[in-house]
């Protein structure tokens, strides 16, 4: 290993072009699962950041707010159920937004909830006519104290602070009291309108597990309500699945392609490296010793490159504007990402192997080394 | 044919007291074409040399000099016979034994010398131990002792591209003395040299095995050289003549 090493230092433009390869590769890696996490937290956070156990929706809408209906009636059951401890009435209107200084067709697209239970970072109910706007509105032109005007219908409201990491289905949240949600929907959407103690889904806090809790729901209801665990529910969304399962075959074939370049890149300096192998072995060095060394150059390699582009995601993370594309890094996802890469550095390794037990320490002489 | 000698290196006519660098007593080592068919490399071949004794092992190109000098560092395996290098018997060694014997028993000099490009003339020397039993400060001290005997002291820390041929094949002889070896093996130490660095390099080898009283081989096809060791063997199709 001390050779393998001691080469790296001494000859560092030998292994430049795998560097600088896998440095482009780790980039790519940290960039899309950013991508992926800020895609599926663009679409998911809202519900995220919810502060209850369980989500109810009515039956058949498919965890969708737009197609379920929670009365009062219903929510009365649910109350009424041994482990449950709080329910909070929410709802959503999905619309432009009309933003001062900008053009009449340049709207803003957002998702105003209405909420009784304040999600994490959501501070309590705001006065009727004022809502929390999601900090990515700001890249839309939005600021405090100013006033938007919703939907066709031009309803307004004034924003009264910023909230961060809510937005739902790619768009920034704004949080408003039922009132004012309701008032909006009725004005936007009358084919939707709801009647004034019906809300679209439930929040419940509970005292067991949640699932447990989600499923007692959904029996005492007679299957009237399809409830969730916040988890679920954000599977449960329409896209994020697929969103998932498309970012992460993207994120396989690109380890995939780092496993092979890693491979190429040290089959190609094995077998440059025959004769050197060959002296090496006839002077008393194991197989195992050599290959210990390529595995520590790779893992050293594949080091340096994950740190250069944790550098370069970072500082793209800071330089990109917030709301101009959903990119968001996470410690989990670096650290993901440079696990995945190291692994495949060794397996990339592994195929060198054959090659260094082959190599024959009888071709040191006689003049062929 | 084979040829059996065990001599005094020094001319007394009496065996020193040491066991032997070398004994081979009948081996054979017979290669297996791809066709099925088997070449003989080298035939019955016995051979003792002396604990301080230095030999020429010369043959043209294909002669089996190659085979025989594999077989004695304990890099190959005979077929069949006996072999016992400083005073152990390898003959039924595995590789992974055989690996330890190189580590410990034997010195190599390769033909184009073949020191480790990014490693100093000293590091060069460490390889050994680093490879073997790892005694950390003595091997230290014997590199340094090794540098400065092959006059070499004030080039420990140059790379092999920044010594002249000369210095290199003494960098190589110092590789090949670090774990005080029963045996030296020379591959053609004089083929890649002109004839007046090729005689300094023999005289170099001839009073550093001399002073040390290690066994050498010096596997040569070049006559020329041969005066330098105490004796010569010729091998010629696998059979050893002297």
């Amino acid at each position: 290993m001390k050779l393998g090493l001691l080469e790296l230092r001494r000859r560092p433009g030998r292994f430049a072009t795998a560097t600088i390869i896998l440095t482009l590769i780790a980039i790519l890696l940290m960039f899309l699962g950013g991508l992926l996490d800020g895609l599926i937290s663009s679409s998911t956070a809202a519900i995220k950041a919810q502060s209850g156990d369980v989500i109810v929706y009515s039956e058949s809408s498919q965890a969708s707010f737009l197609r379920s209906r929670v009365d009062g009636e219903l929510r009365t059951a649910v109350e009424a159920l041994p482990g449950v401890e709080v329910t909070g009435g929410i709802g959503l209107v999905q619309l432009g937004a009309r933003v001062p200084g900008n053009g009449p067709r340049d709207l803003a697209s957002v998702a105003l909830f209405g909420y009784e239970i304040p999600p994490d970072g959501v501070p309590d109910v705001p006065a009727d006519g004022l809502v929390w706007a999601d900090d990515v509105l700001k890249s839309d032109g939005v600021e405090e104290g100013m006033e938007l005007l919703l939907g066709p219908a031009r309803s307004p409201v004034t924003v009264a602070g910023f909230v961060s990491d809510v937005s739902f289905n790619g768009q920034g949240s704004l949080w408003a009291s039922p009132d004012t949600w309701r008032e909006v929907l009725v004005a936007n959407r009358p084919d939707a309108q709801l009647a004034d103690e019906v809300f679209q889904a439930l929040i419940v806090v509970g005292d067991g597990a949640p699932s447990a809790l989600a499923r007692s729901i959904d029996d005492a209801t007679a299957g009237a309500t399809e409830s969730f665990t916040i988890p679920d529910a954000i599977d449960a969304i329409p896209g994020v699945e697929e969103q998932q399962s498309t970012f992460n075959q993207i994120i396989g074939v690109t380890v995939v392609i780092a496993l092979v370049v890693i491979a190429l890149f040290f089959a190609l300096l094995t077998v440059e490296r025959t004769g050197l192998y060959g002296v090496l072995k006839a002077i008393g060095a194991r197989s195992s010793t050599i290959f210990v060394g390529l595995v520590a150059q790779a893992v050293v390699v594949t080091l340096i490159a994950s740190a250069i582009a944790c550098a370069v995601v970072l500082a793209l993370d800071v330089v990109i504007p917030p709301g101009a594309i959903p990119l968001d890094i996470t410690n989990s996802r670096i650290v993901t990402s440079v696990v995945l890469l190291l692994v495949a550095a060794v397996i990339g390794c592994a195929f060198s192997l054959r090659r260094v037990l082959r190599v024959d320490p009888a071709s040191a002489i006689g003049g062929s080394a | 044919m084979t040829f059996d000698t065990t001599r005094d290196a020094h001319g007394g006519g009496v065996a020193t007291a040491a066991p032997p660098a070398l004994v081979m007593d009948g081996v054979r080592k017979v290669y297996t074409m791809g066709d099925g068919s088997e070449v003989v490399a080298l035939a019955d071949a016995t051979l003792t040399i002396a604990s301080d004794e230095m030999v020429a092992l010369v043959g043209p190109s294909g002669s089996g000099k190659t085979t025989l000098c594999s077989i004695a560092g304990g890099i190959l395996s005979p077929t069949s016979g006996t072999i016992v290098v400083g005073g152990e018997d390898i003959t039924g060694f595995s590789p992974k034994q055989l690996t330890t014997f190189r580590q410990e028993k034997v010195g190599f000099v390769f033909q184009s010398v073949n020191l480790v490009p990014f490693l100093t003339a000293r590091e060069n020397l460490l390889v050994v131990d680093e490879l073997g039993r790892r005694t950390g400060a003595t091997a230290r001290q014997r590199a340094d002792t090794l540098l400065d005997e092959l006059g070499l002291a004030d080039r420990a820390k140059n790379l092999p591209g920044q010594l002249s041929g000369g210095q290199r094949q003494r960098v190589a002889i110092g590789r090949a003395l670090m774990n005080d070896p029963a045996l030296v093996l020379f591959d053609e130490p004089t083929s890649a040299l002109d004839t007046q660095l090729g005689e300094q390099v023999m005289e170099l080898i001839r009073s550093e095995m001399q002073s040390r009283r290690i066994a050498a081989i010096v596997v040569t096809h070049d006559e020329r050289i041969t005066h330098y060791c105490d004796r010569s063997v010729h091998i010629v199709d696998g059979h050893l003549t002297e």
